[in-house]
């Protein structure tokens, strides 16, 4: 069983085709790096993944759950990370967690053990009374994952994570997210198009004009060329 | 059933602590009827002439007769504003992270309804009370029976801003849904005038007035202000919300909403 199996996925905005036969899989507790130019159809991925669109051709499972015929347990197996920050700047930390907690139909003794958990985890316990307004963006985006984390999912999905923060922020959070699939056993999809964040052992599957152009290892997708930028930019300009 | 109910009211508890937070929003949405209540009323007292209707059985003032239009003005500003907010969440993402919650979606929607509801019925109150505190003083069973009255009333309004938030790409063209949707909605409606002042201007008017879902959402709380209830009303206020629903239901609905075409310049 797969942690993410994606299968001849098509999706498209009228005539336009943002997903053309996609497929690729995640095995368990693997970070797999989903690298693409702007435009190659990560969001659009993203949203059929998530079930806010639903792909016209093509099937996706997650831990082994088919989304199309069972979204609701399916959903439930998934944590997301959206591009776009989503949380609540004017509630504190606390009641942003209890929140997303509450739509999972988590509540009481479970919701608060488990929000503990998560802001131990983040080492913010102290913070818990705090407007999400007055973190810092890599605070944000480290409490989003943690939120993401709340009700034991299975996949881990962020959609680029890591948009506007500083070197340090985005390095630590990539850390971070390695340490969850290593330790954890989550499964992680990680859409970037910065390589810099994708490490030697990742899975990694290049993305381009809404086709997989790559998709194996980070050694096997770089081939002989030097670095991944090289082969990233070799394979988005010989697709182009 | 116990996850469901956490959602609704992790939702509805939200929306209040949104509310509260957010004060100018609050003394506009009080500040808006009052001037209505004050002012305009006081400008058109002597200008409108009012016969005895139901459910009056004697002569009212007008500012008596306004107040149940100003209820459901409240609503349907505050199912607009929820709209506005929907729109904005989209934008935020925030509506989207309710979407991909695993619970059903049209409960999801519902949830968000009903806590716009609870905000709109806390509003009338407050203003209630204001306009009582001016002199105008209602029935006093009237302020436990038009409960049930405004939570259908609020719920219509809420779905016809949830309907039309699926339809809004931008923040910015909520300008249009003000001019085109609450303005037409209020002023073609019993809530300034009687049915039959608009039937002695205009027999076209009036029609368009007797099937626009506000007037019976109004004349449904101006009923049950006075302890009665207005069932004709009633039944076009549940029907409006059936329609506005479902149609709100289509326009997130993953597979043919119109939620799909707006992501697509960001995709």
């Amino acid at each position: 069983m797969n942690g993410l199996a994606v299968s001849h996925l098509s999706f498209g905005y009228g005539a336009k085709r943002a997903l053309d036969d996609v497929s690729f899989s995640v095995a368990p507790g693997r970070f797999c790096a989903l690298l693409g130019p702007n435009g190659a159809g990560k969001s659009t991925l993203f949203a059929l993944l998530t079930r806010l669109f639903l792909p016209g051709d093509g099937r996706i499972e997650i831990a082994g759950i088919d989304l199309a015929a069972n979204p609701r347990a399916a959903l439930a197996r998934i944590g997301v990370v959206f591009q776009q920050p989503t949380l609540d700047l004017d509630l504190t930390v606390w009641r942003n967690l209890a929140y997303y907690a509450a739509l999972h139909g988590i509540s009481g003794r479970a919701a608060r053990s488990r929000i503990e958990a998560a802001l131990d985890r983040l080492g913010m316990r102290e913070r818990s009374g705090e407007k999400a307004r007055d973190l810092n963006g890599g605070h944000r985006r480290r409490m989003e994952i943690a939120r993401a984390l709340i009700h034991g999912p299975a996949l881990l999905l962020l959609d680029e994570p890591t948009v506007g923060l500083d070197v340090a922020a985005r390095m630590s959070i990539t850390a971070h997210v390695h340490a969850l699939c290593r330790d954890e056993g989550i499964t992680a999809l990680w859409a970037t198009h910065l390589v810099d964040e994708v490490e030697a052992d990742d899975a990694l599957v290049v993305l381009h004009r809404g086709r997989i152009v790559a998709d194996g290892t980070m050694g096997e997708v770089r081939g002989g060329l030097p670095d991944l930028a090289s082969a990233f930019a070799s394979l988005t300009r010989e697709a182009a | 059933m116990r996850a469901w109910l956490t959602c609704l009211l992790a939702i509805v508890w939200r929306e209040a602590l949104r509310f509260i937070t957010q004060r100018e929003r609050f003394i506009a949405a009080l500040v808006r009827p009052l001037m209505w209540l004050v002012v305009f009323a006081a400008g058109f007292r002597a200008a409108l002439g009012l016969s005895i209707i139901p459910p009056y059985e004697t002569y009212i003032t007008y500012e008596v007769y306004i107040v149940p239009g100003l209820c459901g003005m409240i609503q349907l500003f505050n199912g607009m504003q929820s709209s506005l907010s929907l729109v904005y969440d989209r934008e935020m993402g925030s509506m989207r992270l309710l979407l991909t919650s695993p619970l059903p979606r049209w409960w999801l929607l519902f949830s968000k309804l009903v806590a716009g509801t609870m905000i709109s019925i806390l509003q009338v109150y407050t203003f209630l009370a204001a306009a009582a505190a001016t002199g105008i003083v209602l029935p006093w069973s009237g302020y436990f029976l038009v409960l049930p009255a405004l939570i259908v009333s609020g719920l219509m309004l809420g779905a016809l801003g949830l309907m039309l938030s699926s339809t809004i790409d931008r923040l910015e063209n909520f300008a249009g849904v003000m001019n085109f949707v609450i303005f037409p909605m209020f002023f073609l409606s019993t809530a300034l005038y009687p049915l039959w002042k608009m039937a002695e201007s205009s027999p076209i008017l009036h029609d368009i007035c007797a099937v626009n879902p506000f007037t019976h959402a109004v004349e449904l709380i101006r009923f049950a202000l006075y302890g009665q209830v207005n069932w004709w009303a009633l039944g076009w206020t549940v029907l409006a919300f059936a329609i506005f629903m479902a149609g709100a239901l289509r326009g997130y609905d993953p597979s043919r909403g119109m939620i799909r075409g707006k992501a697509a310049a960001g995709s």
